[in-house]
């Protein structure tokens, strides 16, 4: 079992023909992903590495039996091709572009929300990965195997630190959700599907400066989650007032540091690690002794 | 992007918002100029992107321009919470009865805009929203709607400014909306917003955010040329993703979360990052010898320290990346001590690559914990 993405997902690629479209296409073919469609306007009718392509993500809906897309397409392009997916009524969005304007990650959100039929992830991710099954981002595949811990974090790189350190474990999803100050899923929402997911275990959780989603998601998981987790966040060295990066990871006078994020998820018995390798370790023990 | 008061009050005026008027002034005989073709009472404020300015007697009155003059030269190049008032705002002195808050800003807890407002502007809104919560008010805005004259005027309302001026005030947190939206702002904030003796609304203080993400809309709007030709600035320049901090291990990596990350294993074994420095999942040559070289230029660097995990870039082309910009560096390579952590796909294979190339500056430990212990001893041995 898995989140959000299954062996059955079946993914179209907005702007598959662009450089980032197609290599990371080839990537995900070859990662197991069922990849039906491309789109990119004007290019309907052609084929793309052996891939059907399609002018608008409707007629690729109704064609293919698509039901998740990754956005594979620059800033600019990036609210129309959201607004385009989840009018046709997509059930999952990976919006895998960086460099959204908040204003447009706005107001595809809010369309999204009404329209309560779309699940978006990211913008500013790298998407999700169910090992050995499906993988829609561009997280890369070889670094690990499939099996029963969930992962959730903002960053790409610490996702792909934590899936390696614990490849004998194995994941059944990790879901990067993105580093903007606005996302589509949260780590609650992560953190509610794992809960529920008969095929995860336990919980691993990454966060970092800025805003207070990881304060949020510890209230949560003291009053919802009883699988365990470990968590980890980056940041404790940032000074205030610089952004580090991830547009969203930033400390603004005392709000968003990593300490007050370590000791809300400490309080409901979250074990934090100091270090990644620490974090993977303290996953390790906890696996080891159930 | 933080504006300067002058800059915001500059977008305020394009969208209609009344402001008081004045000029920018960078030596205290423009201040005198200013005030003298204003011919009446100024206010002569420092332009500097840190509040608190009035207390550090940042803001003065004078009543005619050999004042102007004189205030502005105590406040030129005044420091301000390490801020340095290059500039000064000469604005008309303003007469005013009752000063109010209004802010527009994104919320991001909620995925959604928020609305602030209160009848208690003029002073610390922080200090406001803790002793006294309900007289903050806080309205969520709708994306697909905004803030039409009705949500305007619900603002005033739950606000409780004085009902004679909600007319007013509703046209004027509409305009700052269209600030907010047209200009792609992520924080339109007026402290105070001021009720002049004459019966007008205007933005007596302005505090605008700019997303850095829309520029592409925006392409007139270089605001901060910044001063002088610091790190950041160069890194900038070579479109890095640099942040200078105050210790002397360099740091090199690759994703913002890693790099975040790398700080923080730095300080706990016992050393001080001299910066934040994330070159990306590509980790090219080219970049790889761009930030190396920022940070090799950095005079507090003692040590440096690349951490790069192989996801999409596998480790060998990172190393490949490595050793072409040691060579490209040249005798600037061989200031101080590297150390690298390779990690991931392929990370044999790139760390013999490293070890074949045998470059003098260079030593390798395989984790992350362990490179940053060998970075931080390494600082300590040269000094």
């Amino acid at each position: 079992m898995a989140i959000f993405l299954t062996k059955d997902s079946r993914v179209l690629v907005q702007g598959m023909t662009g450089a980032e479209g197609t290599r990371h296409t080839t990537r995900m073919v070859a990662a197991g992903t069922t990849v039906v469609a491309g789109v990119t306007p004007g290019k309907g009718g052609s084929t793309h590495q052996g891939i059907p392509v399609f002018s608008g993500v409707g007629e690729a809906m109704e064609a293919t039996g698509a039901d998740v897309s990754v956005v594979f397409v620059p800033p600019r392009f990036a609210k129309g091709a959201v607004l385009e997916a989840v009018d046709a009524g997509i059930g999952l969005c990976v919006v895998i572009t960086e460099g959204v304007p908040v204003h447009d990650t706005l107001t595809f959100l809010a369309r999204a929300r009404a329209s309560g039929r779309t699940r978006i992830i990211g913008p500013n991710c790298p998407g999700l990965i169910t090992p050995g099954f499906s993988n829609a981002g561009i997280i890369p595949a070889d670094i690990t195997t499939p099996g029963r811990i969930g992962l959730v974090s903002k960053s790409g790189t610490l996702t792909y630190q934590l899936m390696y350190e614990l490849r004998d474990f194995g994941f059944s999803t990790a879901v990067g959700i993105g580093g903007d100050p606005v996302i589509g899923t949260t780590h609650i929402d992560a953190l509610q599907a794992f809960q529920e997911d008969p095929g995860t275990d336990a919980i691993v959780m990454i966060g970092e400066i800025g805003g207070d989603a990881e304060e949020r998601a510890a209230a949560y998981i003291e009053q919802h989650v009883s699988k365990p987790v470990v968590a980890y966040v980056a940041g404790f060295t940032a000074p205030e007032g610089k952004t580090m990066g991830h547009a969203g990871a930033i400390v603004s006078g005392s709000a968003g540091t990593a300490q007050a994020k370590k000791e809300a998820l400490e309080k409901v018995g979250v074990r934090v690690g100091k270090t990644p390798s620490e974090t993977a370790r303290l996953m390790r023990s906890l696996l080891e002794s159930s | 992007m933080d504006l300067y008061e002058h800059q915001a009050k500059e977008l305020f005026a394009r969208h209609g918002v009344p402001i008081p008027g004045g000029a920018v002034a960078t030596t205290p005989a423009e201040a005198g100029a200013i005030a003298t073709e204003l011919a009446m009472p100024v206010v002569v404020k420092a332009q500097v992107k840190v509040g608190g300015r009035g207390k550090a007697g940042g803001i003065k009155v004078a009543p005619g321009p050999a004042t102007a003059e004189e205030e502005a030269r105590a406040i030129l190049g005044m420091d301000i919470k390490g801020h340095i008032a290059h500039s000064v705002l000469v604005e008309p002195a303003t007469v005013l009865v009752e000063e109010y808050y209004a802010a527009f800003l994104v919320d991001r807890a909620n995925g959604a805009f928020l609305a602030m407002a209160s009848a208690q502007g003029g002073m610390d809104i922080e200090e406001v929203a803790a002793t006294s919560p309900e007289a903050l008010v806080r309205l969520p805005i709708d994306p697909l709607t905004g803030v039409d004259q009705r949500t305007a005027r619900l603002i005033a309302e739950r606000a409780q400014l004085p009902e004679e001026i909600h007319a007013e005030i509703a046209d004027v947190l509409v305009r700052l909306w269209r600030v907010m939206v047209e200009e792609d702002a992520v924080l339109v904030e007026v402290n105070p917003l001021a009720r002049t003796a004459d019966g007008r609304v205007i933005a007596l203080d302005g505090k605008v955010t700019l997303d850095e993400n829309a520029s592409f809309r925006h392409p007139a709007g270089d605001a901060d040329p910044g001063h002088g030709d610091d790190l950041e600035s160069r890194a900038k320049a070579k479109g890095l993703n640099y942040v200078k901090l105050d210790g002397e291990v360099g740091v090199i990596g690759n994703g913002a979360g890693l790099v975040m990350s790398t700080l923080d294993v730095v300080a706990q074994a016992g050393a001080r990052p001299a910066n934040f420095l994330d070159i990306g999942g590509g980790a090219s040559a080219q970049i790889m010898a761009d930030g190396l070289g920022i940070i090799l230029s950095d005079p507090d660097v003692k040590s440096v320290l690349v951490n790069v995990f192989g996801g999409i870039t596998a480790c060998d082309a990172v190393a490949d990346g490595i050793v072409a910009a040691l060579d490209s560096l040249g005798e600037r390579g061989h200031g101080h001590p590297i150390v690298v952590r390779l990690d991931g796909n392929n990370a044999e294979a790139g760390r013999l690559i490293l070890s074949r190339a045998a470059h003098p500056s260079v030593r390798q430990v395989p984790t992350m914990d362990g490179a940053a212990e060998e970075a931080a001893r390494l600082t300590r041995s040269a000094a």
